[in-house]
């Protein structure tokens, strides 16, 4: 299907130069990096820019790196980067397990977790796992540069903290200091390409604190902090388990739509909750399937 | 709009064309080199007919503007000759009859291309994975998965 609407397309090589088409353009510019949602929406016409600014030539968008214990990823780095990075897969596995739940290798390939984010569709399978490690967000602009924690990201369904104006360079992580085990729980119609009709992620350490977020419950993805409270100081046994599943109803308010209905979505957030908890805490004491692995279920 | 000039590889050949900012890769591709082994099947980056390798990575060629192929190396299965695992896979896949229809096997060829030069060991897991994204509505899948696989052992 050609796209019907015009636009322009420009490829700047320097960061100042792109910041000033968006400072000029704003709602009127779309960054293009992969182009696996932006595509659709030009097609659609969802999307309706006077122009294209391709930001693959911005050196400084480029790049995976731990310094310390902060993980950058830059606006350019793709799922299939994470999946084949050897830093995430030993320091940071939630985020590979979360990355290969994304659609398929094809849009893999292009589709980066920048580009994830701002879309910011309920149902981001990056979101939880960004939202457990305490991800910021860092945005440039003419007028400087911001880092906007994941908390305050998502505005609404496909809303963010993202200015007009602004351009998201870079996604920080924290790697936490404390042993600790993840899961990433991804509930779908069927294995492999499949958007979510839920997703729980969690993040358990070996004094017994607890991270848990969600998505596709909700109009945007959240960190369940009340759930985290009853949870913190416990260890995980079917009392802490029982409460922690009561807490969650109350902090997601998924829809029916065409993927599942609200009841079947409220039950398997319990389900969900329960399997990424047990599954972290194995995972924890060494045992559990491997990241990514395909028996979690 | 403002025309782009672009130059890249495609099959091993070098060409050199104008294209407008909202070309799409797969329609140019069709429309105005014959290259007619991508199909324009779902046009939303789900279905997987539309696949080219870019640098040796399988992409959706309908999510990719036209433009965005100046200085890439881009394969499709007319250029199977070029690569090694898809000129086997393309082989095998006669041998074991993988298709039916046919729609899908270009895409399903270059998705296991990709698979198998990164990984020749890949296990029935990795070879399902790497074809999640390629959607057959005619084989149940297992013949592609076998002839995938059978290539892989070399028989």
């Amino acid at each position: 299907m050609p796209i019907t609407a015009e636009f322009e397309y420009v490829k700047p090589k320097d960061m100042d130069e792109a910041l000033h088409v968006f400072s000029l353009y704003r709602e009127k510019a779309r960054a293009l990096a992969g182009g696996t949602d932006l595509v659709v929406h030009l097609k659609e016409g969802l999307a309706r820019p006077d122009v294209v600014v391709d930001i693959k030539a911005l050196p400084e968008l480029a790049g995976l790196s731990l310094k310390g214990d902060t993980l950058r990823l830059g606006a350019l780095v793709t799922f299939s980067d994470l999946i084949e990075s050897p830093v995430i897969k030993s320091k940071f596995p939630l985020l590979l397990e979360a990355a290969l739940t994304v659609a398929s290798t094809g849009v893999r390939n292009r589709a980066t977790l920048a580009g994830n984010i701002c879309s910011a569709v309920p149902s981001a399978d990056s979101a939880p796992a960004l939202a457990v490690y305490d991800a910021e967000v860092l945005v440039r602009s003419i007028r400087g540069e911001r880092r906007v924690p994941m908390a305050e990201w998502f505005t609404g369904p496909k809303k963010t903290a993202l200015a007009p104006d602004e351009l998201v360079t870079a996604v920080e992580l924290r790697l936490p200091e404390k042993k600790h085990a993840g899961c990433y729980m991804k509930l779908s119609r069927y294995e492999g390409e499949d958007l979510a009709q839920g997703g729980v992620a969690a993040l358990v350490f070996a004094d017994n604190t607890y991270r848990v977020a969600v998505c596709a419950l909700g109009p945007k993805p959240v960190r369940c902090s009340a759930t985290e409270a009853v949870l913190n100081g416990a260890k995980l046994g079917d009392k802490a388990l029982a409460k922690a599943k009561e807490a969650i109803l109350r902090e997601v308010s998924p829809i029916s739509d065409i993927r599942s209905s609200k009841e079947y979505r409220l039950h398997m957030t319990q389900v969900m909750l329960g399997r990424a908890l047990e599954t972290a805490v194995a995972r924890l004491f060494g045992k559990g399937p491997k990241y990514g692995s395909e028996n979690i279920a | 709009m403002k025309a782009h000039r672009i130059n890249f590889t495609l099959n091993g050949e070098k060409v050199s064309l104008e294209v407008e900012p909202n070309d799409v890769l797969l329609d140019t591709l069709r429309g105005r080199l014959g290259i007619k082994s991508p199909k324009v099947g779902c046009d939303r980056g789900d279905c997987g007919t539309c696949t080219v390798l870019m640098n040796g990575r399988t992409v959706r060629s309908c999510l990719a503007l036209a433009v965005e192929a100046d200085g890439a190396d881009l394969v499709t299965l007319e250029g199977a000759g070029t690569r090694k695992w898809t000129k086997r896979l393309q082989a095998k896949f006669h041998e074991k009859n993988a298709f039916q229809c046919g729609f899908c096997a270009p895409g399903v060829i270059l998705s296991a291309t990709e698979l198998l030069e990164k990984n020749p060991k890949a296990s029935q897991h990795d070879i399902k994975e790497a074809i999640a994204g390629n959607l057959c509505r005619c084989t149940g899948y297992e013949p592609i998965v076998e002839a995938i696989a059978e290539t892989a052992k070399g028989k």
